[in-house]
């Protein structure tokens, strides 16, 4: 019997480990339900919505449920970040306009020092509200795994359309345009 | 008498003045705390975005996350302090260290399992390691006779009657 049981621990440890290391690879790719949900026209609830960040710039915290009832092109970036610079002066010229239709876009950092961040809002004159992810929990929740990503989220909480990479300026007339129509 | 009386009095003012200075070196020694260097701080962190650790990395964002290190540094602050604030900063994926759920939890874990799977082992397999040690002892003292065919053992006999 103990001749026998050997072979099986060992298979099954080994089992164990290979399971693990499949676990493992999947837990680190990123997630991509949303972008499934979104395509399928099954527009989410945008995840994690009450979570408290800090504002940059500024003491306290606010979230994106503060936000609700307002169109919000919810912005993850970083100061470090290549196309962030590039898209910046795009996301700041729709801010204008959504603002006019009761929209905002609403900028997270992740991945970086307030210093930077702040230096990077003066550099770029962004007037729209910026919140902290320190923990990258929040970034994470919405699949975030480079930088930049947005998302359009409609005046119920509904993320409607997702831009994985540097925002075009169709995907933020998008936005225009369900904040002029709503 | 006045002399004497004088001497005692510098005597004394010296021994003062000695344990004054005595007493203000040992408590600025308590107060000296070893300094943090920006090295020691590099080789406990990550770099965020290049995700290797901050003392290999050259990436733009490393030299921002140095900078910002030397500057709490400059600040007097401990090693724990600035690690502190680079979690603020960064969030705790800026620690060096995996994190203590999901998956990055298995690096704990797993080496402890395999520690005890195989104390587990060795503890299933040593009675029958030592029952065969045992089985092959008289085995190996018997090997005289028992394994030869009677040629050899004929010989082996005849050979040894003539050292006798």
């Amino acid at each position: 019997m103990r001749r026998r049981l050997l072979p099986i621990l060992a298979t099954l440890a080994g089992a164990g480990l290979v399971a693990l290391l499949i676990y493992g690879v999947s837990a680190q790719s990123p997630n991509r339900t949303l972008d499934e949900l979104v395509q399928r026209g099954d527009y989410p609830l945008a995840p994690q919505a009450a979570r408290r960040l800090p504002v940059l710039g500024a003491h306290g915290e606010s979230s994106l449920a503060s936000l609700r009832g307002k169109i919000v092109v919810l912005n993850f970036w970083a100061s470090w970040c290549e196309p962030c610079a590039l898209e910046a002066p795009l996301l700041e010229r729709t801010q204008d306009t959504l603002q006019r239709h009761d929209g905002t876009v609403l900028g997270v950092t992740y991945l970086d020092a307030s210093p930077d961040s702040e230096g990077f809002v003066r550099r770029y004159h962004l007037t729209y509200p910026v919140l902290r992810d320190t923990t990258g929990d929040f970034a994470h929740s919405y699949g975030t795994d480079q930088l930049p990503e947005s998302f359009i989220i409609d005046r119920q909480g509904h993320i409607v359309a997702i831009s994985r990479g540097e925002v075009e300026q169709s995907f933020l007339q998008r936005a225009l345009a369900l904040a002029e129509r709503s | 008498m006045r002399r004497l009386a004088a001497h005692v009095a510098s005597v004394a003012i010296l021994a003062l003045a000695g344990a004054a200075i005595a007493g203000g070196a040992a408590a600025g020694a308590a107060t000296v705390k070893p300094r943090t260097t920006l090295l020691q701080v590099e080789r406990q962190v990550m770099c965020v975005t290049c995700k290797i650790p901050l003392q290999e990395a050259q990436s733009p964002q490393a030299g921002l996350e140095r900078e910002y290190i030397q500057g709490l540094v400059d600040e007097g602050e401990s090693e724990a302090q600035i690690k502190r604030a680079l979690v603020a900063q960064y969030g705790p994926t800026v620690l060096a260290l995996p994190s203590t759920h999901g998956f990055e939890l298995a690096v704990y874990v797993v080496p402890l399992a395999v520690v005890l799977a195989l104390l587990a082992t060795v503890a299933l397999l040593l009675p029958s390691w030592r029952r065969r040690a045992r089985e092959r002892a008289p085995t190996i003292a018997g090997v005289g006779m028992g394994t030869l065919d009677p040629t050899d053992a004929a010989r082996l006999e005849s050979d040894l009657a003539r050292f006798d």
